[in-house]
Order: structure tokens, then sequence, then C-alpha cells
């Protein structure tokens, strides 16, 4: 999960890694107590899950309370990069900054450890600098057990050559920001730019910070941090039912099971939609290890539900899922929707293979419902439903 | 011979007494698994009835290898202490730790692999989020269903579990050596490298399938491996080519970041070590099948 630059900012302040004030509104007139309290003048900063809001205009100077909201009026609801501005950060506007320098922590899939990444050229894409000047940045492996000590913040530090009158301050915000990352299971925390001002200060100027779901067992303030008003509502609604879905832009409605299997289906609908007009899979849907009938008339509602699906692939391999439960909540599910008034009119293509594949192979053809038909290949099956789809 | 287990291999199952560990290791032993006892240190000294076979649980890992002499555990525990699981199977010194449970915190993963690496690397850990083991008509060490093919000389390596199945699937009549289901997480133990150059040394195996997805670059690394070190055929499958970037599919490692971790910069680069690389896991079988002539 990323977070927006305020819910960074909180988790910094939150570490003692030291930040700016700054509050978050959704609503132009909260601009103006808050700037008042800011002494009157303030930045209004849109908050979006994307780089470059400065240059799309998305980050302005308010020289007084009117003066905020009114930026604050012009920025939210803006769209940068397909984002819609639904939040804006008022905060204190920075001091002089006299340098940028940039620090961050994340995971290193290839080493399996963490990783510090630190550069006292800080204020740009750290991936430009680490393209143009790879000298200019210091790669430091991170023990995960061990963790950053004051010795270790201060091995980054002279790595990256920080100078010496900010080294012991930058030594402090990289212990500080360790602790962000270990205590809230952060895959990511990084601060750019991290900024030397006038008075001598190092301040975190802008931060990203990405948290990893699978921790949220012992995170009950995360559910707080996610952003329901981005969730597309299908997606939202498969997430009420614990349903493992991604929405994505096609026609052909894809359910299975097995993370990996799934990602394979897509792949051969979009094969297969080449030469049915192009259509493509409408979304991933992974119903996971040993679902239950249940579970299969969720998804397959869900699916249902989705306006631009115009035919649905069933593709199931029984490991740990038996196909006769997969093949009985697809007639459980067509039955619900059917007593609910729901009209039908979308074609399933069912695959089945693997743990009971026979007995369930064996429930559809008993219900013998006029919208599914059985294919009991993977290819041959996705070109089916390919067709389907294009028919339609 | 095989790689990693066979008819030899003495199973224990941490978290054996939960609805999990019920359910897979009766299938376990149903597949002719050496399963020799449970951990879970409520329930020390009791045993469990599975099908007139009766398993002893133990109250630690250590005690469990020094009453049955396993080398080998099988973890379902729950995620919340599946950390506390793989270090007490570490420090047991067990030879493989299959830790099958998923949804586990990236920080437990890089915190374990960490110590295992500490205490010598003793332990080989196979996953976490995968589906185990199988050296068909021998042993089969997780949730991978025991009746999809027989023994034979195809040695399988795989990050996901459902594509393992199908695999083995459309393979069934050639047979397997072993197959290993590496899982999907960002952090794994046992990697593509690791099986490839066990395959390599296994006489039994003549070639190796390898079947990646979107995220990382173990693909890759496994590709710049194979063309130095690699003299039996490879044959690939990478899934995720239409997967959109930023959108994590299901696997918590299987997202596309910027240019990073696409399929077709895998494909591309297993290719390019001499891997043939199918379009569909049935092609990939394909391939397989011309090469061996079979």
């Amino acid at each position: 999960m990323d977070l927006f630059e305020y819910q960074a900012r909180d988790l910094f302040a939150k570490h003692d890694v030291p930040v700016l004030a700054g509050e978050v509104i959704d609503t132009p007139e909260a601009a103006r107590e808050i700037t008042e309290r800011l002494g009157g003048k303030s930045v209004v900063k849109a908050q979006v899950k994307v780089g470059g809001r400065g240059k799309a205009g998305g980050v302005k100077l308010a020289a007084s309370a009117d003066e905020a909201v009114a930026r604050a009026t012009d920025i939210l609801g803006m769209d940068i990069k397909g984002h819609t501005v639904h939040k804006v950060m008022i905060a204190e506007t920075a001091p002089e900054i006299v340098e940028e320098y940039y620090v961050s922590f994340l995971l290193d899939r290839a080493n399996r450890t963490f990783l510090s990444i630190a550069s006292v050229e800080g204020g740009m894409e750290i991936e430009e600098v680490a393209a143009t000047r790879p000298e200019a940045v210091a790669k430091t492996p991170i023990d995960a057990i061990d963790g950053v000590t004051p010795e270790k913040a201060r091995e980054i530090v002279a790595a990256a050559k920080f100078p010496a009158e900010v080294a012991d301050q930058v030594a402090n915000v990289l212990v500080k920001l360790w602790d962000t990352f270990i205590k809230e299971d952060a895959l990511l925390v990084e601060v750019n730019p991290l900024a030397k001002v006038a008075s001598g200060d190092v301040i975190a100027l802008d931060g990203k910070v990405s948290l990893d779901d699978n921790a949220e067992f012992r995170h009950p303030d995360f559910e707080a941090l996610h952003d329901k008003a981005a969730a597309n509502p299908l997606e939202a609604a498969a997430k009420e039912k614990n349903l493992n879905y991604v929405k994505l832009d096609g026609e052909v409605g894809i359910i299975g099971n097995g993370a990996g299997l799934v990602m394979s289906t897509l792949d051969v609908v979009a094969y297969a939609g080449e030469n049915h007009g192009g259509v493509k899979p409408a979304n991933f849907l992974d119903i996971g290890g040993g679902a239950s009938a249940q579970v299969m008339a969720n998804g397959l509602e869900i699916i249902l539900g989705d306006p631009d699906v115009k035919s649905v692939f069933v593709n199931v391999f029984g490991g740990i899922t038996a196909c006769d439960e997969v093949a009985n909540g697809i007639v459980q599910a067509l039955k619900l929707l059917e007593d609910r008034g729901e009209k039908v009119e979308k074609p399933l293509v069912v695959r089945l293979d693997g743990n009971n594949a026979e007995l369930g192979r064996k429930i559809l053809t008993d219900a013998n419902h006029p919208l599914v038909q059985r294919v009991d290949t993977m290819d041959g099956a996705a070109a089916k439903a390919a067709e389907l789809a294009a028919a339609k | 011979m095989a790689i990693w287990l066979n008819k030899d291999s003495k199973v224990i199952v941490q978290g054996m007494t939960g609805a999990t560990g019920m359910k897979h290791t009766k299938l376990m032993l149903g597949d002719g698994t050496n399963v020799v006892g449970g951990v879970n240190p409520r329930k020390a000294g009791q045993t469990v009835d599975f099908d007139g076979t009766e398993v002893p649980v133990f109250g630690t890992v250590k005690e469990a290898i020094e009453k049955t002499g396993a080398n080998v555990s099988v973890i379902f525990v729950p995620e919340k202490f599946t950390k506390d699981a793989v270090v007490e199977a570490i420090d047991a010194e067990i030879e493989l730790a299959v830790v099958i449970t998923e949804g586990i915190a990236v920080h437990d993963s890089a915190s374990f692999w960490a110590y295992a690496g500490k205490k010598g690397n003793k332990t080989r850990i196979i996953g976490p989020n995968c589906p185990g083991i199988i050296t068909p008509g021998q042993s089969n060490v997780g949730i991978i269903p025991g009746d999809i093919t027989k023994p034979g000389r195809i040695g399988l390596v795989s990050k996901s579990g459902t594509l393992t199945y199908q695999m083995m699937y459309e393979l069934r009549d050639i047979g397997f050596s072993t197959a290993v289901g590496i899982g999907g997480d960002p952090i794994i133990g046992t990697t593509h490298i690791d099986a490839l150059a066990a395959f390599q040394e296994d006489p039994e195996t003549e070639l190796i399938v390898m079947i990646g997805e979107i995220g990382g670059d173990a693909e890759e690394r496994a590709a710049a491996f194979i063309k130095e070190n690699v003299t039996k055929p490879v044959v690939g499958y990478v899934a995720g080519f239409t997967a959109p970037e930023g959108k994590t599919m299901g696997h918590a490692g299987a997202i596309v970041s910027g240019s990073s971790g696409t399929a077709q910069a895998k494909k591309e680069a297993l290719e390019a070590a001499g891997v043939k690389v199918g379009k569909t896991p049935t092609e990939t079988a394909k391939l397989a099948r011309e090469i061996l002539g079979a």
C-alpha cells in the first residue's frame, strides 16, 4: 500500500524524523484556519500518488489565508496524470533551502535483505541521478536483524559523502527513518528532498512510504490508511468479500485458482483475443486454494456485475480446490442471481482439471444451464471465451 | 536420486494439529510420505490418528529430531507465528524446512532469512507461500496433489503453485524427478538458481522446466546462471505478459514496477541464455516434448 505524502509525513513525525507542520483537508475553506495558525502563509500541496505534481501546478505558495483558500480551490478536483486531487495538505512554508539530499530504506529482493540508498544530490528522481552520476549514489546493504545502529548510520553518511556539518543530523535522521521502516512494516521509506535549511537544520520536506499489506495483522491502524475514494467500486466490493481481484480494461471476465494460473489465464485470453477483434481480459480474480462453492459464487457475482464483461472464463486446476466445489459454486451463483430477479445473459466458459474434475464436469453437464459451456483445455476454453465476448 | 527429497526423508509437520495441517498431513501420508511427527508445544505427548497411522506430537522441533531422526520439516502455522516456527527449525538445524504459509510479512521473511545466514545456512528453506516439493512415487511435502503424475525424467521449478500442477498435468505421461514450488513472495529461501543447480547435478533429471512470473529479477539472474552452468535443456514459461504496471497480481512479489519485472524482459533474458520459452503452459509442454522426443 503506497501512502499519500501527508500520511508519510504523519508517520515520520510519529517516529521523530524532523518534518514541517502540515494538515490535510478536503474542502478549500479549511485552508484558512490552518494557514492562520501557521503564521499567515502556507504551501498548498496536492495529495496524489504520482510524481511530477509540482510541474502540473499541484503545489502552490500562499502568502495569506485568503490566498491559501483560493489555491486550495484551484487544486482540489484537479487532474494530475489521471489522478483526481481529493485532498490537499496545507503545510508550513519551508525556510530557505541551502542543500537537498536523498535518503531511503527499501527491500532488496535480489539480495533478500534491506538496502539503504543515500545521495547528496537530492531533489530529483533518484533513478535519474543513479543513471547519470552513479558515483553520487551510495547503496549500503542493511542486515535485517542488526538494523541501522548509530554506527551503521555513520557508515551510510560516510559512503554518501555528506558534508561534515550535517553528518550528525543526517545520521540521526537515518536512525529515526529506520525506526519508521521497521516499526511500520514498510517496504519503502524515502525522503526526497532531505533539506538543509538556512538555520543549518536538516528537515524531511517530502517523502514516500509504502507499507506491507501482509503486515496488517499487527497494525490495526493500517485500515484507516487505505484510500477508499480511489478504489474501483468492483475492487472495493471484492475486498469486502476477501477476494483477490484487480479490475482491468477488457471484456472477458476471468476467475481462476492460484495467482500464477490466473496471470497465465489473462495472457492466454489476450493471445486468443488477437484472433477475435482484440478482446482482452476484464479482470484478475484468484479464488485461492481450497475455495468453497460460496467463494466461487461470490467471485462470479462480482464479475457478472461488471458492465464491461461480455463473457466469463472460469479456469480451475484443482489442487487443494476441488472441482466439484467450483462447479457447485457456479450453479449456485447463477441460481442466486436469478432468484434475486437479475437477468444473467453473459455466457460462461468453464474449464476444470485436476482434483475431482470428472465430478465437477458432471455437475455442470447435469445442471445443463443454457449459458454455461464446458471446454476441457485451457487454450481451447480461452479461445471460446474470446470468441463469445467478440460476438456480443 | 531426485533433489532434496526422497523415500528416506523423515518429515515432521509444524502446525500439524491445526485444520490445514491435519488435512494435508493426511494427504501426505496417503502419498507415501514418511511423516514421523508433528510439533505443537500445547499438545506434546499426544498422538494423532490418521486412518490408522499414529503420528506423535512433540513439544519442539529439536525434540522431534532427537526422537525420530527427522530431516525435513513442513510448516503450516498461521502467518503471525511463521517467523518463530522457521527460526525454531533453523535452530534445530533441520536439513530442509518447507514453508507453506501464505501472507507472511516481508519483514518476517527478511528476518528469518538473515537468521539462517547467521547460523551458517545449515537449513535449506523453501518458500514461504509455496506449494512445497514432490518427488513422485517417493515423498510429497506440502500441498501439491500427489496423483497428477508419476516418477520420470523432468525436473520442475516454479514460483506458482497452480502452474506447477498445470505443467505436471500437461507432461504427466513423461513424469517428473522432482517438482519444487519456490513461491511468489518478494523474499524466498530457495531460488530458481538453487533448483537449477541441483537438477543439473541430478542424474535422473534430463530436462528442466522453469516457471516464472512478473516482478523482481529472479528469472534474469536464473538466465545468467543457465548460460554459465546448466548443460541440460531448459524450457521456460513466464506468466503475466498482460499484467499492467503497478498492480499486484495475487502474489505479493508479482508486480511490474516501471520498466523492471516485466514478463517480456524475463522471456528475452531466458531466450538469450538458450532457454526455449513457451507462450502458454500448453505450448511450453510441447517444447519439452519435442526436446525429449516424447
